[in-house]
């Protein structure tokens, strides 16, 4: 049961075959068992989650009609708020915090049926590729455990990649979703901005933010989006038009699909693995009908220095709330009022969330915003502009999704700008707001999954469904598990 | 490698942040920051002479509604996670004429 797909478990379900007490338990035996080495999960709780659970099953004999997730266990990332539950950000700021109120996502699910399984690690305030910089340790990649998972969204990509949970939520900012699925071999998606509404997550850069699904197949990704996505006034930026019916489409093969590789990401620095598994997944897409051909985004090599100026700008701003407060930590020694603000902070934040407030607080300030803050904003446009023109000659954009596979712990925190380079292939998604969606494709040569990045235009997540799922039914690297 | 910001730089900044960092910080993050800048420099390459600057991916308006009141978080809902309260507000240190809370 725990290798089973979400559609599956949904199925087993409305036959009577399973039932959602069943599929809980075999979750929460599974952390049980695995959460201690993996750190995955922050914080669950069986009673709750069985409770969740037998609520479902009992509508179900009741003959209720129920939602499209019904008695499916998701995860759900720590800086998601759910009323009275702790939410941490992997923050020590926020150690204690528990929100008043839930996210526009959680009320969602919780109408779909879904059964909130627990909080997954991440890290600290969503900044970071690794996970590292979670204030309550590293959480370890399931199918090599001195590997990182990847991040931000690293705690939920780890728990679905390790059978914890068919299903988890993460966001991304400038890959935290689609970099964890990739190192993890699974599937993630970022959606277009706006199209989930963002309030309730707790903000890092938000006109980059965008949460979104993990699954480990396709199809479990269509469903849990279509779950998340819809209109809510509480969000001013959230798009207010329909859902499609992804997880209906998704099946349906897309006819005359034009594929345009990123020709700049191919001149970069590639694993072996990475580069063959890539030309394996054009010839792919050929055999099926596909026109594949280069296309070229000539600011690509732009968007990380594009990215790390207008990303800490905004968290910055955002972070100025943590003063010691309304909530969050407050130091027990200092002089007067201002004092008070910088010890609390100096002492609540770990060290990438400093360095990004310092190179924010820095590129706003007087004499620097027109060289730093502005000068991003106006090749942030050029970079969109790129895609614009791109998708005037292919329908989706394809590429890696990193350039590597996933890296030792410990490798990289010494050297914070190696690890911003390595988020160059996600970054171009955020920065324009179109979605991406990284699904398995290979194992490198150290035996760690790659992941392939399909791009489209926004409002376009229906048309990356299908094209990933073509993909998908030809091959079986979604089925590879990790042994744990 | 020099880097281009100096201590005091760091320390100007860490004060607009308010961030109270230690001597080993200040040292780390001027090394640190400093290779960033020098990295982020490259976009000064690009002419962007006649280039709208882009704060938002969709093209974001105001959204307005009506001006009726809505319910909003009860008193002791909002004050459950601060630091400090007197069971009606917020408590901070003393703002005028200096002191301690």
């Amino acid at each position: 049961m725990l290798s089973a797909t979400a559609q599956e478990l949904r199925d087993q379900q409305e036959c009577g075959e399973l039932s959602s007490v069943e599929i809980t338990s075999v979750c929460l035996d599974a952390i049980d068992e695995h959460n201690e080495k993996l750190n995955a999960f922050l914080t669950f709780d069986r009673d709750d989650a069985l409770q969740q659970a037998r609520r479902i099953d009992e509508r179900r004999a009741a003959g209720e009609t129920l939602g499209p997730l019904a008695g499916l266990p998701v995860a759900i990332k720590d800086n998601i708020c759910i009323e009275g539950v702790t939410t941490t950000c992997a923050s020590r700021s926020l150690e204690n915090f528990r929100p008043p109120y839930s996210a526009h996502v959680i009320d969602r699910l919780r109408n779909a049926g879904a059964v909130l399984l627990g909080k997954t690690n991440l890290d600290e305030f969503a900044m970071g590729s690794s996970t590292e910089n979670s204030a309550y340790g590293p959480t370890r990649n399931p199918h090599n455990l001195d590997c990182t998972p990847g991040g931000s969204s690293g705690g939920s990509a780890a728990a679905v990649a390790a059978s914890l949970v068919p299903l988890a939520v993460g966001s991304d900012t400038g890959g935290s979703i689609r970099q964890p699925a990739a190192f993890c071999g699974i599937v993630g998606m970022k959606p277009t901005y706006g199209r989930v509404s963002r309030y309730g997550l707790v903000a890092f850069a938000s006109s980059l933010d965008q949460i979104g699904p993990f699954a480990r197949d396709v199809t479990g990704a269509a469903m849990l989006l279509e779950g998340l996505a819809g209109y809510d006034d509480r969000d001013s930026t959230c798009i207010n038009q329909p859902v499609a019916k992804y997880s209906q489409t998704v099946d349906q093969p897309l006819e005359g699909l034009r594929i345009g590789v990123v020709k700049e990401y191919l001149e970069h620095d590639l694993d072996d693995g990475i580069r063959s598994s890539m030309a394996t997944s054009m010839d792919i897409y050929r055999s099926l009908g596909a026109e594949v051909k280069a296309v070229s985004l000539p600011h690509a090599n732009y968007s990380v220095a594009t990215y790390y100026l207008i990303g800490p700008s905004e968290a910055s701003s955002n972070l100025a709330r943590y003063d010691g407060v309304h909530y969050g930590h407050r130091s027990s020694e200092f002089d007067d009022m201002i004092d008070m603000y910088c010890a609390s902070r100096g002492e609540g934040f770990g060290a990438e969330v400093k360095r990004r407030v310092m190179l924010g607080t820095y590129a706003l300030s007087a004499g620097y915003y027109d060289a730093y803050y502005l000068k991003a904003l106006k090749v942030r446009r050029l970079i969109r502009n790129d895609y614009d023109a791109a998708f005037q000659e292919v329908d989706v954009i394809a590429s890696p999704t990193t350039p590597h596979t996933a890296f030792q712990l410990g490798v990289m925190s010494d050297v914070p700008l190696s690890m911003y380079l390595s988020d160059l292939f996600t970054i171009g998604c955020n920065l324009a707001g179109i979605p991406g969606i990284s699904i398995p494709c290979g194992v490198g040569n150290d035996g760690m999954p790659i992941g392939l990045q399909l791009m489209g235009r926004a409002l376009e997540e229906e048309t990356l469904f299908r094209a990933a799922r073509m993909f998908e039914r030809e091959t079986d690297w979604h089925q590879r598990r990790a042994a744990l | 490698m020099t880097s281009p910001l100096s201590v005091e730089e760091i320390q100007r900044v860490a004060e607009l942040g308010r961030l109270k960092l230690s001597s080993e910080e200040v040292s780390e993050y001027t090394g640190q920051l400093g290779a960033i800048l020098e990295y982020v420099a490259k976009l000064q390459d690009i002419d962007t002479e006649d280039v709208e600057p882009m704060a938002h991916a969709v093209e974001v308006q105001n959204v307005f509604r009506e001006d009726e009141p809505r319910e909003s978080l009860p008193c002791d809902a909002a004050l459950v996670n601060a630091p400090k309260t007197d069971g009606e507000f917020f408590l901070v240190p003393q703002i005028l004429g200096g002191g301690g809370a």
